[in-house]
């Protein structure tokens, strides 16, 4: 253990009272890179020399007193579907492979203004479609746990970064688990926000109605602290909502005293893994003795989130990617024949396997004779889950459920059989559907060394019960393992 | 031809906002700037950007609903309308297609038929496309954004027109409405108004519709006018010989007045709508509907009502000098200076439009003030200048916007009134023209005029001519 291993929260701290330096921290995370990334590869684009001239900046904005925020010189990694201006911004994909943004997002801006050291651009699936990193077109991000397996995704990058100690923390981007499900697979925090809390501006689309930005860190404290910051209302984004409850550091208190607690039975029947079940169960046995009130009951609807899921992230896909053709900026194909065939070697060339199957789908549900059958229906479905949650809701402060069926699976694994890989966030992307918060916290670890995240849901609005709930789990579960790479010389890559 | 045949027309018009700034971001709206100079990162499409809602826009969607008699949608929505286009750069348009912000409206046209009512479908609001420049030097395309996100309406109407006369009735009542409303300036030529007809035929008496066309690229009435005779035609005689109209997009050509297909309805494209996702939907209070309804301001009805009780303008001029909004704001600014309506009318409705149709223009165009054209009438009632000159003086107006009065001072243009003066030279002019004296005496009239005419030429045109006339036949 050294002064600089630690959290993002203690971090500051210690540079503001001049402990360490914020080029200190910077260096100590580049070296950790150095060794682990051609392992890793947690980082499509890696901008160490303007991050070395920021951390220098910012070190002597926080000397001179100008500069105080919790974040002020701490090092961060954002996802690389977030625009980053004149800084290289890929999605992951070979369409934007020369794609360098004019505008930085809200949510960047954020942070820079907060004093933040952006490392670089964290790898991810192609255009956040995916729940492995694998559909990245720079290459896969192995789990830092365990080099066989997968970080999980589409924030693979991000959650990988953060768990191999690449970064303090790291910004994500959640349309149907892309925060929680990577932060469970590899036991770091991450964070959904209600939808519509932190500005989607600059965000490169997905599914507009179901994205949202989120903190990944190395603990509950990091996550209310970062979320705190990028949390603001945006007029430039028309779904931004107006909020005066984002002092969420406030509720970082270790005390459940009569916080209803529901179990969907649903969630912790067939296909979830046994050591999975077993420990968020007794994570959950932790909160009762300490004064939660915790009851199973039924949230119905469950099987009908993914199918409703994937119908509308895809629809709304089909048309956000529209926009990447080769005409404006992006990968443009060579060698074409007129205007249609530009366009379609283009995309053919520029886009992966995977984001072409969602492209396909989404433009078949939405077409003429097929729209009420699917999209529409997807639609109705939504609104039905939306009512299940608020009947949920009228009964329990939160519900608790996995991130995931089982812990992170092997590399190569998941792609093989989409449909299962699909089936794979049955426990997230209702949340999303319904606009909820959403935060793991990890649990455990599995037989094969592998780490597992416990999921807790909230109410729109309700950051903060699911604040105070992680952050009590987390005092009484005490400091996590940690990843077995983290800190080693080398690591375990 | 044995058969009767009856046209069915509806049509959709596309109208530009006259809003400051785009509909879903802050650029300027300007017709004529250097290419791609009124974009940002919303309207070129870049990755990350997002709407916001002009809520002007919504404003005068609504004012033109109110205006021609339709339901307000106070819950609507945005769609997404998703085709490949270069001009379009995200490869959707923001549109309306399921809950559109107006519906179920109509207005009331005259024709020589006598009156009707068109009805209107629905309003809907959209975003324009970008413009795409054509190189054939360097054998290329380029994409000016400029008119990318500027706001339209498109007013769709029901197929209730049976003519080129009722289309242009039509068309002509609703420039007439939008621009009082000042929610456009609706120039066909500049493209701020654009009208795309469909038309089938069927036989006198039938009930089902015929198969119908949409005709496009038609920038002047005129050139409607054409194009419906042409369709209309065609398709007659595809049934004549026993042929079917094929339900087509087709292209007018103007130039030589022949329209050519663009895309029939196999190919036509699937534009996969659906709700746009990045904007909230529009909830329009009755507050804000009855904030909206408050403003409007005085329509052309009321206008015609009020210049006949209020200024006692006759039936023929209140239609004409309202024919405009332009028109009927000259005439009450100017009014409003010289208290001389009738005066006012008759110097809009005659040398006005004469000097409007020598120089092709419209009443939009007309910028001389009102000031000037008070002060001119001043002057004429006075008889302090001759009608003669003050048409010359009016042209000076009408072209510079000069200052009559000091005009007619500079050029010594004041009626020559001094009667001595002047019966002297009418006695020179009798003795130099004994022939038409003679005339004169003999019966002749009219040779008096030849006279007159001789004594304003003396006079270099500033004697009074009734004047001139009452003395000389005094003195012959």
């Amino acid at each position: 253990m050294t002064e600089l291993d630690c959290t993002a929260v203690e971090l500051g701290k210690k540079i503001k009272a001049g402990r360490v330096t914020a080029p200190e921290a910077l260096e100590a995370v580049l070296a950790r890179m150095d060794r682990q990334e051609e392992t890793l590869h947690c980082y499509v684009t890696d901008d160490r020399e303007n991050a070395r001239k920021k951390a220098e900046t910012v070190q002597a904005q926080i000397e001179a007193g100008t500069l105080s925020g919790p974040l002020a010189g701490v090092p961060v990694a954002i996802k690389d579907n977030m625009n980053t201006a004149g800084l290289l911004t890929t999605c992951a994909s070979r369409i934007l492979n020369n794609f360098v943004p004019t505008f930085s997002s809200e949510a960047v801006k954020r942070l820079e203004a907060a004093g933040a050291v952006i490392i670089g651009k964290t790898n991810m699936d192609e255009f956040a479609m995916g729940s492995t990193t694998e559909t990245s077109y720079y290459g896969v991000t192995r789990n830092p746990w365990h080099t066989d397996h997968v970080p999980g995704g589409s924030s693979g990058g991000s959650a990988a970064a953060v768990a191999a100690g690449e970064c303090y923390y790291a910004l994500g981007s959640d349309t149907g688990g892309s925060i929680r499900q990577p932060a469970s697979f590899c036991g770091v925090v991450g964070m959904k926000p209600t939808y519509g809390t932190v500005s989607r501006y600059g965000l490169i689309a997905y599914g507009s109605s179901l994205d949202q930005i989120g903190p990944l860190a190395q603990d509950v404290t990091d996550c209310a602290a970062i979320l705190e910051v990028i949390s603001t209302h945006d007029p430039k984004d028309s779904t931004s909502v107006k909020r005066d409850d984002t002092d969420f550091t406030s509720a970082l208190k270790a005390d459940v005293k009569g916080m209803r607690i529901g179990i969907p039975r649903d969630y912790f029947g067939e296909g979830l893994d046994g050591e999975v079940k077993d420990s968020i169960l007794s994570a959950v046995r932790q909160l009762e003795e300490a004064g939660a009130v915790v009851e199973e009951f039924d949230l119905s609807l469950v099987k009908y989130a993914i199918p409703a899921y994937y119908v509308i992230a895809c629809a709304e896909a089909s048309s956000n990617l529209a926009r990447f053709e080769g005409v404006k900026y992006g990968y443009r194909a060579e060698g074409f024949d007129g205007l249609h065939d530009m366009y379609k070697m283009t995309r053919s060339e520029g886009f992966g396997p995977e984001v072409k199957r969602r492209i396909m789908l989404g433009s078949f549900v939405l077409s003429s004779g097929y729209y009420d059958a699917y999209y529409l229906k997807a639609l109705r479905t939504k609104a039905l889950i939306k009512q299940a949650f608020d009947k949920a809701f009228a009964k329990y402060d939160l519900i608790v459920g996995p991130a995931s069926p089982t812990t992170a699976p092997r590399l190569g694994e998941s792609l093989a059989d989409p449909i299962q890989m699909y089936l794979g966030d049955i426990y997230t992307v209702s949340v999303n559907l319904a606009g909820l918060p959403g935060i793991t916290v990890p649990c455990g670890v599995d037989s094969k060394g592998l780490p597992i995240g416990m999921q807790l849901i909230g109410d729109c609005f309700q950051e903060k019960k699911l604040i105070r709930t992680a952050y009590t789990y987390e005092t009484l579960r005490g400091a996590f393992a940690g990843c077995p790479g983290k800190g080693k010389e080398g690591g375990q890559a | 031809m044995s058969r009767q045949y009856e046209t069915v027309i509806g049509l959709e018009v596309h109208v530009e906002l006259a809003t400051k700034t785009k509909i879903f971001c802050g650029c300027s709206t300007a017709f004529g700037g250097a290419p791609n100079t009124h974009t940002c990162p919303v309207c070129t499409g870049m990755p990350g950007s997002l709407p916001v809602l002009n809520k002007k826009v919504v404003e005068y969607a609504i004012a033109v609903g109110l205006a021609t008699n339709c339901t307000i949608t106070q819950y609507c929505k945005f769609d997404r309308k998703n085709y490949f286009y270069p001009d379009n750069p995200q490869n959707y348009q923001i549109s309306q297609l399921y809950l559109p912000i107006c519906r179920n409206g109509g207005v009331e046209i005259e024709t020589e038929n006598g009156k009707k009512i068109v009805g209107i479908h629905e309003i809907h609001m959209e975003e324009d496309a970008g413009k795409l420049i054509h190189d054939d030097w360097e054998d290329c395309s380029l994409v000016d954004f400029n008119r990318s996100g500027v706001p339209l309406i498109e007013i769709v109407s029901e197929p209730d027109m049976r003519s080129a006369d009722e289309v242009i009735a039509y068309l002509e009542k609703l420039r007439m409405i939008i621009q009082y409303l000042g929610a456009s300036d609706c120039k066909l030529q500049e493209g701020s108004m654009r009208a795309d007809v469909n038309l089938s035929v069927r036989e006198m008496g039938a009930e089902q519709f015929g198969t119908r066309t949409e005709m496009k690229n038609l920038n002047s009435f005129k050139a409607i006018a054409r194009a419906i005779e042409n369709e209309r035609a065609r398709q007659i005689d595809l049934l004549e010989s026993g042929e079917k109209v094929i339900q087509e997009t087709r292209r007018w050509d103007d130039n030589k007045e022949y329209s050519y297909p663009m895309r029939s309805k196999e190919d036509a494209q699937d534009y996969r709508y659906f709700p746009e996702p990045d904007l909230v939907p529009v909830v329009i209070s009755d507050e804000w509907l009855e904030e909206i309804r408050s403003r409007q301001p005085e329509l052309r009805t009321e206008k015609l009502a009020r210049y006949k009780a209020e200024y006692g303008l006759p039936d023929y001029d209140a239609e004409i000098i309202t024919s405009s909004k332009a028109m009927a704001d000259l005439f009450e600014e100017t009014v409003d200076i010289c208290q001389k309506p009738k005066k006012v009318s008759n110097w809009l409705m005659v040398e006005t439009m004469r000097l409007m149709k020598e120089h092709a223009m419209e009443p939009e165009d007309l910028d001389f003030s009102p000031a000037h054209l008070a002060s001119l009438i001043d002057l004429a009632d006075a008889g302090t200048i001759n009608s003669t000159v003050a048409k010359e003086v009016f042209e000076k107006v009408f072209l510079e916007d000069i200052d009559p009065a000091a005009y007619v001072e500079e050029h010594d243009l004041k009626n020559d009134n001094d009667a001595e003066g002047l019966k002297a030279i009418l006695e020179e002019i009798i003795d130099a023209n004994p022939q038409s004296v003679a005339d004169y005496r003999n019966g002749k009239k009219k040779a008096i005029g030849f006279l007159v005419g001789q004594a304003m030429k003396a006079t270099k045109g500033k004697a009074n001519p009734g004047m001139i006339n009452r003395m000389l036949q005094e003195m012959l």
